[in-house]
């Protein structure tokens, strides 16, 4: 195993990890989802690169190829979908924030 | 080598956490989507220590089936139904 792929998945392992954090310690739904999709995407994105530095042109590689396509193509539309949904269902922002643009088009029914 | 495996495992404890002691239902499905990715590099991870070709497999059809149940809380959670 060369040293490429031990820096590429000391790198995917520390964005994973840090996103992780992200959705322990931020206070909001909308933070925890701007935190750990975008870091949870990225780093596994460097550990199924690290596989395909490793093993060249493979089957396993080849899988790999497709599963990098498949997640950078369905994980920022599952996130916009739990954003879109959660807004609309009224589940309010955290008391600190200080705009929030999406309520000019479509106001936030209350939650009953 | 099994250090990333351990680091990956705490991310997933996590993840469980938040799962269990989410206040809103949002934030429950946050946390299956992100352990539905993480464990997509978890299988990445064994499939490169080993050498096989099975954990990859698992890994595809795990984004599959993490993304469609996303998608589908996601649905109930705007709309309370499955209707439109």
């Amino acid at each position: 195993m060369s040293d490429l792929v031990i820096i590429f998945l000391s790198l995917g392992v520390f964005f994973n990890l840090a996103g992780c954090i992200g959705l322990i310690r931020f206070p909001d739904i909308y933070n925890r989802l701007q935190a750990s999709t975008k870091c949870v995407t990225l780093g596994t994105i460097l550990i199924l690169v690290a596989i395909v530095i490793h093993f060249g042109w493979n089957s396993i590689s080849i899988k790999a190829i497709f599963c990098t396509i498949f997640i950078l193509l369905t994980a920022p539309a599952a996130a916009h979908a739990i954003s879109r949904g959660s807004h609309r269902a009224g589940f309010p922002l955290w008391e600190g924030s200080i705009m929030d643009r999406y309520r000019d088009d479509f106001p936030q029914k209350p939650i009953e | 080598m099994e250090i990333f495996l351990i680091l990956l495992l705490i991310c997933a404890f996590f993840c469980l956490y938040r799962v269990g002691a989410g206040p809103t239902p949002p934030d429950r499905t946050v946390a299956i989507d992100i352990l539905g990715i993480l464990m997509v590099g978890f299988c990445a991870i064994l499939s490169l220590f080993t050498g096989k070709d099975l954990y990859m497999n698992v890994a595809i059809s795990w984004a599959l089936l993490a993304f469609i149940g996303t998608t589908a809380l996601a649905k109930y959670l705007e709309g309370r139904t499955f209707d439109e």
